[in-house]
């Protein structure tokens, strides 16, 4: 995969993550140009299309559209349950995800996926696994938190 | 405010992305940004150390406005402090601002690093990973020069983590892709096959994509994980839904490691061993089975995972292209899939259909789906569907469906989307020449499609019609009477009046018989189109008229009267000015003999790939087109003009063209002759004699340095010379691109087998610097033959390096590898500039600062032969310029290397003295290092 966007509905990206080295410019240009070749299509066509030299791979949950660019030879289903996975994830690990989850926690939104994809390909696909390595995450988190707490009301 | 459900760390961050939802207009927006940015920069600066909880909040902000599509040009500092901080999320946030916003300070990569290198060695998985992932998100060749050798230790030690592993996996991958030399295959790799034992099956997913990547470039290296992937794959396939657990998807076992285990196996041929292919052939098969069976769900989640793996099990049996009967049962799988309700299905069934049309096995059972892929074009509704269903009519067109298929496409057309008209019409225009067996069909389509979609018949399209009917004395006579006719419809388009007036202008005179189109009639209507055509059809039409005086005295008055005319021979356009004046003089004043010598038929063309096959390749890529597919168009267009040898093209290759018969024969074709030979610059020939009486008079075997640097001031010659093999260069260079048409001959009486070639660039030359694109080579090289390859090169910016040519083939068994350096040298993209004395004293000056100025001493390796250095300036692609420097025994060149993104005007002067030491002095605009990588070249 060559890079993964999420934008809404009105057009604002949300999630960008790129693997392979573009420059900030082509980045802007790359997002324009799909989030406006994206949002112009109905919503019964296929979900893949062709674009310059690679095929992207979409798709709406909600107010959100997922849109991956992947090349010749890579699989365009698989890669459409890859973004449904990543969903599940975004999913559990909210409960019951939104727009405004990804927002308010793009972060968390990033730590999410590099878990479940390294590089591009596909890292641990197990739902369990990827949100154990997130939970540990938060539960050093949580423990800092009432260390700071504590300092605080000092 | 919406209840923050996670990450209730940093409450100041919240507030802020709060903030900016509220803003009712971007410059509300921007001026609290701004507002933001003073308040985190003072912060930054403010004398109060800030603890890390403070700088992650700040860094966290950052980072979101720069997503938010900001700049941000400050913070990093503190995110690298944070990389050293011991709190996780502290550390975390650190990495990811970092991985979004590489920044390429060496002062800060060295402080990226050391904390990479940290955590790497801190023992602490979580921490490992982090540091593993940032690695694989930022992936710079900075980072491959510091970790590479590391994470492969990582990688396979025994008590690193499973976590770790699978980071690891995908971060060496990440590395392997943007410095491949910089990964050294080594024990690590047999190691890392056997990963794909692993019991735990994530290790195995991300363990697999860096076998595949490393496979394709190293396949014997990693040859024994055939049969390692074949038993994986065998064991999930027969494994029941549930024996996975988590890996198990929608009731489909693994479908994200059986999909990579079957991409893993394209790599390769199918195996030699008999019982593990046997096992293989059962996989596949019961994969197909299951596709036939009750879906285990309603989900589309199911549907879409067991069709993922079913797909790539058919690429799988389609690359072997061995099995005929998994090839047609894959090819009925597909027709089932054609008629599915689920669009994504019907889509993916005609793209694989399309590969399955070139094989032998298939072809015909993709034939009996035609009725249904035509439907397809006419009511899918999405365009992308459409398209896809184009493409496999004409993958599935032969001898015995062209009619119907071509009909098809062009009625088609009249409705098609703009988008993919172009591409139509060539595919048109492609099949309608490679199936015609009778002449008159193929003319009546290509007229057709000047008719429907004139707009989008581009020049290659009617140029080719031309040749066809120039080469084809059976259907000239038709062609002119259908030209005729299509001419009379009141409003034709602008390519129908050229292919028309080419027509008329040769054989006009096959219909001027008949009184409906006697001569001075299809003058008439020829000039009735005239006024409503831009200059260069005018200019064609110009041409067509005199023509006509010579094959119809009795229109001579009427075109002369024409020629005279004030708009013609005072035309404001020089063009039509010129033709006018002379086609009226040559007219009125040469002899009837001389008249019909001048203008004589034009001689057939000589035969060459099909230009609109060559714009077809060039529009969809390399690799869109397929080697059979393209071969066929070859041997099919060869016995369409009567026959004329492949080896022709070739040959006239190699020798000069000077026979070219007219300019529309320059067509755009990729092994267009013209600019090779006869029409280089004549230095460049001068050069390559000079070279071979100064230069070593034997090409050394092996030593490929040395035939690199004999062509830093040539363009041609041989490059490389075994007992095996011969390299031969041809290139030419304009502006900032060049073309290199590279000559291998096998100098045995043996067949190479599995020839291939690869151009790789070292270190960052490829994603900065210079794009090549590589046309194909067949794999097998008969003994005493040559094969050609032609390579395509831009120079980005300037660079130093040059791209590496591997080749490797199998001579009776033994492998051959060798790798030369291609002659790419910056100097290439030179432009000579001509100036005086003063001016370039007046550039010398202004270009005198420390940074555009660059001198050495060196000593001469040849005699200091005037005319001989003379020639190696020139070659270098400067202009030497005479009478400039007092000093006689001096030398001054000037030029301009244009690369794509700028131009760099260089002033060079080489003073040689008795000692045979050169000085040689350098003033360059803007860039230092084009200094250093002129120097390499000098």
């Amino acid at each position: 995969m060559q890079f993964m966007l999420l934008f809404s509905r009105q057009g604002k990206l949300r999630l960008q993550k790129w693997y392979v080295p573009l420059s900030d410019k082509e980045k802007k240009k790359i997002t324009r140009e799909l989030v406006q070749t994206v949002l112009a299509r109905k919503p019964k066509m296929c979900s893949f299309l062709e674009w310059r030299d690679l095929k992207i791979v979409y798709k709406r949950y909600a107010s959100l559209y997922f849109c991956c660019a992947i090349e010749d030879q890579d699989n365009e289903l698989i890669t459409l349950e890859i973004i449904h996975r990543y969903v599940e994830l975004l999913d559990k690990y909210f409960g019951s995800v939104c727009e405004l989850d990804i927002i308010f926690n793009f972060e968390k939104a990033y730590f999410i996926l590099d878990e479940f994809l390294l590089g591009g390909e596909a890292q641990e696909t197990s739902k369990k696994n990827v949100l154990k390595a997130i939970e540990q995450a938060d539960l050093l988190q949580e423990s800092e938190d009432e260390y700071l707490s504590v300092k605080i009301f000092k | 405010m919406p209840a923050v459900s996670k990450g209730d760390g940093m409450r100041g961050l919240a507030v802020f992305i709060s903030d900016i939802r509220n803003c009712k207009s971007k410059e509300a927006e921007i001026k609290r940004i701004n507002k933001e940015l003073a308040n985190i920069r003072s912060k930054f600066k403010g004398d109060k150390a800030l603890d890390g909880y403070s700088k992650k909040k700040y860094v966290c902000k950052l980072l979101f406005i720069f997503l938010l599509g900001h700049d941000i040009d400050f913070g990093h500092m503190e995110a690298v402090n944070l990389l050293s901080s011991n709190k996780y999320t502290e550390k975390q946030i650190g990495y990811l601002f970092i991985s979004v916003l590489v920044n390429s300070n060496s002062e800060l990569i060295r402080l990226i690093n050391n904390a990479i290198k940290n955590d790497l060695s801190s023992r602490n998985p979580t921490f490992m990973c982090l540091a593993l992932h940032c690695i694989a998100n930022v992936g710079s060749r900075e980072m491959a020069e510091a970790f590479a050798s590391e994470i492969p230790r990582i990688l396979v030690a025994g008590d690193t983590m499973d976590s770790v592993k699978q980071s690891a996996a995908l971060c060496l991958l990440r590395l392997y892709k943007t410095s491949p030399d910089l990964v050294l295959m080594g024990e690590w790799t047999s190691r890392v096959v056997h990963l794909l034992n692993d019991q735990h099956m994530g290790v195995v997913t991300a363990a697999i994509s860096l076998i595949t990547c490393l496979s394709q470039k190293n396949p014997d290296e990693f040859k024994t994980c055939v049969s390692l992937a074949v038993s994986r794959l065998s064991r999930i396939v027969s494994s029941a839904s549930t024996d996975l657990q988590d890996y198990t998807y929608y009731f489909v076992p693994a479908p994200w490691l059986s999909c990579k285990l079957l991409r893993l196996l394209q790599c390769y041929p199918p195996p030699e061993d008999g019982a593990v292919k046997g096992r293989l052939v059962e996989c596949l098969e019961t994969i197909l089975n299951k596709a036939q069976e009750p879906p285990k769900s309603k989900k589309v989640q199911h549907s879409n995972a067991k069709n993922a793996i079913l797909f790539e099990a058919i690429s799988l049996i389609i690359h072997y292209d061995s099995e005929p009967n998994l090839l047609v049962r894959a090819c009925n799988q597909l027709g089932q899939f054609l008629q599915h309700r689920e669009t994504n299905l019907r889509y993916l069934a005609l793209e694989s259909m399309c590969t399955l049309a070139s094989s032998e096995f298939s072809h015909e059972a993709v034939k009996t789906h035609i009725e249904t892929v035509i439907n397809a074009l006419k009511t899918e509704r999405d365009v992308s569907v459409r398209q896809r269903a184009a493409d496999l009519l004409y993958a599935m067109c032969d001898r015995s469906n062209a009619k119907q298929i071509v009909a098809e496409m062009l009625s088609y057309l009249e409705t098609a989307d703009y988008s993919i008209r172009e591409e139509m019409v060539l595919k048109v225009a492609i099949l309608a020449e490679k199936y015609a067996v009778d002449y008159s069909w193929y003319v009546d389509t290509i007229l057709n499609l000047i008719r429907i979609a004139g707009d989008y018949v581009s020049e290659e399209v009617w140029y080719r019609v031309i040749q066809i009917v120039i080469n084809r004395d059976d259907v000239q006579g038709y062609a002119a009477k259908t030209v005729f006719e299509a001419l009379q419809a009141p409003a034709c388009h602008e390519n129908m009046v050229k292919v028309g007036g080419y027509i008329l202008g040769e054989f006009g005179n096959l219909i001027a018989g008949d009184p409906r189109s006697s001569p001075l009639v299809q003058f008439n209507l020829l000039h009735s189109k005239f006024h409503l055509c831009s200059v260069p059809t005018r200019a064609l039409l110009l041409s067509a008229y005199i023509k006509f005086i010579n094959l119809f005295p009795e229109t001579k008055s009427t075109i002369q009267e024409v020629l005279r005319s004030d708009s013609q021979i005072r035309n404001s356009d020089v063009e039509l000015q010129q033709r006018a004046v002379e086609y009226l003089k040559l007219s009125s004043i040469a002899s009837t003999d001389v008249l019909a010598t001048v203008l004589e038929e034009m001689p057939p063309f000589p035969e060459r790939e099909s230009s609109i096959l060559a714009k077809l390749k060039k529009k969809k890529g390399p690799g869109a087109v397929s080697v059979s597919e393209l071969e066929e168009g070859k041997r099919e267009g060869g016995e369409l003009n009567g026959g004329s040898d492949r080896g022709a093209d070739t040959a006239a290759m190699a020798a000069s063209n000077a026979s070219t018969p007219s300019p529309q024969a320059d067509l755009l074709g990729l092994r267009s002759t013209a600019p090779v030979g006869s029409a280089a610059p004549s230095a460049g020939s001068l050069l390559v004699d000079v070279f071979s009486e100064a230069g070593p008079a034997t090409p050394s075997a092996a030593v490929n340095d040395d035939g690199f640097l004999r062509f830093v001031c040539k363009n041609n010659g041989v490059l490389f010379e075994n007992q095996l093999l011969q390299i031969g260069i041809k290139s030419e260079y304009r502006q900032n691109l060049g073309r290199m048409y590279l000559f291998y001959g096998n100098k045995t009486s043996v067949q190479f087998a599995s020839f291939t070639t690869t151009v790789s660039c070292p270190g960052d030359l490829q994603s900065h610097i210079l794009y090549m694109q590589e046309h194909f080579v067949e794999p097998l090289v008969e003994g005493g033959a040559q094969v050609q390859q032609v390579l395509n090169i831009e120079c980005l910016t300037d660079f130093c390096d040059a791209p590496l040519l591997n080749i490797k083939f199998r001579y009776g068994g033994a492998l051959q590898n060798l790798t030369l350096k291609l002659p790419v040298t910056i100097n290439k993209f030179f432009q000579p500039t001509e100036m005086a004395s003063h001016d370039f004293f007046q550039r010398w000056k202004q270009l005198s600062q420390p940074q555009q100025e660059a001198q050495k001493i060196f000593k001469a390796n040849h005699s200091m032969d005037t005319e001989v250095l003379k020639a190696k300036l020139l070659g270098l692609g400067t202009a030497l310029l005479d009478n400039v420097d007092p000093n006689p025994e001096n030398y001054v060149c000037a030029g301009v290397i244009q690369t794509k993104n700028q131009q760099v005007g260089c002033l060079l002067r080489l003073e040689p003295n008795a000692q045979a030491q050169v000085l040689s002095h350098t003033h360059t605009h803007t860039h230092t290092h084009t200094h250093t990588n002129l120097y390499s070249c000098l």
